[in-house]
């Protein structure tokens, strides 16, 4: 990086904090907003709500044949008994990911994402190259993420265009029975849950 | 056309690589939480809904040059204008100048908790039964439409298949341009790669996206 661009970046952070420090002023002055609210809210999506939750959803399945059935059947209802529901999850499908097929989840025309199970979405899922790519070339998006599939897996490629959200339910890894919930929690990352990654292979 | 989007990417030509970033990396500027939750707590006085700040955002013509909470406020800013609850006068001032335009609600630290777990479903009743089964082949529509609308233009013109019945959901297309909800039924609809890209799909792909009833006619 440049020493020029550098500036430039730096200049730009600087007046961005200000543009929205001065809307929040603003907006309170006219009592529209809560500053105690915006604090909470930052605060519930920092430390309450992110992809561990997910991850305890599909450790569940995996272990409990009824509710994976029940998760595939109505991912709303099934997820929200495990205590995850609300803003930007009010209508869940899940999709399993078998040998035949593999699911991968994307918003082309925004950043749809499933905040309650997964938290808010990270940077590359919002990007162009990934909002421009993932639908035509998947398995070179995979090979960004270091996945490499076999060429009979189908890889079904999920844009979001509507208020339905989508949570992927990979496959458990070999090597992991007897693990308890809790074992298998740790084993699924987030991207295993957008398609883009594969669960951990237990250390052995 | 009058209406047009710069956040449609699905399929444009993009050489860049997807960067993967680990779970706990969530903003990379102290002001981009503020954004968030601002953009949130703005959401929360019902002064706007969900599809017209995504219209607000995606027509903003230095969206492509923009970063991702970057777009949020500027959409932001052009939202509260239209509805003068705040001008750029005043966000230039950092203080407020002219008079206050009451809003619907106020989002209050106490309410934040079952505000979020409340959400803003789209499902509702509709008496019109779905004019589409599981199974039922369907064309897309072609016709490009001059205001905001949720078929991205890969998938304009194409023929797919059924494979769920999601419910009658709001309608994104006439619930941003302020002409109110009128639920449709909505699909997910599955298309082959080589019906989107002919010759330049990757083999052993395909895409499946959630169309309004109105997008799609009978291709049987």
């Amino acid at each position: 990086m440049s020493h020029e661009h550098h500036d430039h970046e730096h200049s730009e952070l600087g007046e961005m904090d200000l543009r929205v420090r001065a809307l929040e002023t603003v907006l309170a002055q006219k009592g529209y907003i809560d500053p105690a609210a915006l604090d909470l809210l930052i605060d519930t999506y920092q430390t309450k709500i992110g992809p561990r939750n997910g991850a305890r959803v599909v450790a569940r399945a995996w272990v409990d044949p009824a509710f994976r059935d029940w998760l595939l059947r109505d991912g709303t209802a099934a997820i929200a008994s495990q205590g995850y529901s609300g803003r930007q999850g009010e209508h869940m499908v899940v999709l399993e990911n078998t040998p035949q097929r593999h699911h991968m989840v994307v918003c082309t025309l925004c950043s749809c994402y499933p905040w309650p199970v997964l938290g808010l979405p990270p940077t590359w899922y919002k990007s162009a190259p990934y909002r421009s790519r993932a639908v035509k070339d998947p398995r070179g998006v995979l090979a960004d993420f270091g996945v490499t599939l076999p060429e009979s897996t189908e890889i079904r490629v999920v844009d979001s265009t509507a208020e339905v959200r989508y949570l992927v339910l990979p496959m458990r890894p070999a090597h992991t029975e007897g693990f308890s919930e809790e074992q298998l929690a740790e084993l699924v990352t987030r991207d295993s849950m957008i398609g883009t990654g594969l669960p951990l292979e237990p250390a052995r | 056309m009058s209406y047009l989007s710069h956040a449609d990417l699905g399929g444009r030509p993009n050489a860049e690589r997807v960067v993967p970033e680990a779970e706990g990396e969530l903003f990379h500027a102290d002001w981009e939480p503020r954004a968030l939750a601002v953009t949130l707590a703005m959401g929360a006085t019902g002064s706007w809904n969900i599809d017209m700040s995504r219209a607000a955002r995606e027509t903003l013509g230095e969206y492509e040059r923009l970063s991702y909470y970057q777009i949020w406020i500027a959409a932001l800013q052009k939202l509260l204008a239209e509805r003068q609850l705040a001008m750029p006068d005043e966000l230039a001032a950092g203080r407020a100048l002219h008079p206050t335009v009451p809003v619907a609600r106020v989002l209050k630290a106490p309410d934040v908790a079952a505000a979020l777990a409340k959400g803003s479903p789209t499902e509702r009743s509709i008496g019109a039964p779905a004019r589409f089964r599981v199974g039922d082949q369907v064309r897309t529509r072609g016709a490009r439409v001059a205001h905001h609308t949720r078929l991205p233009g890969y998938a304009h013109g194409k023929q797919g298949v059924i494979e769920s019945v999601q419910g009658a959901h709001v309608f994104a297309d006439t619930h941003a341009q302020g002409l109110g909800e009128q639920p449709q039924w909505l699909y997910r609809v599955a298309f082959s790669g080589t019906e989107l890209w002919c010759a330049e799909a990757a083999p052993g792909t395909s895409v499946a996206l959630d169309a309004w009833e109105s997008y799609l006619e009978s291709a049987e």
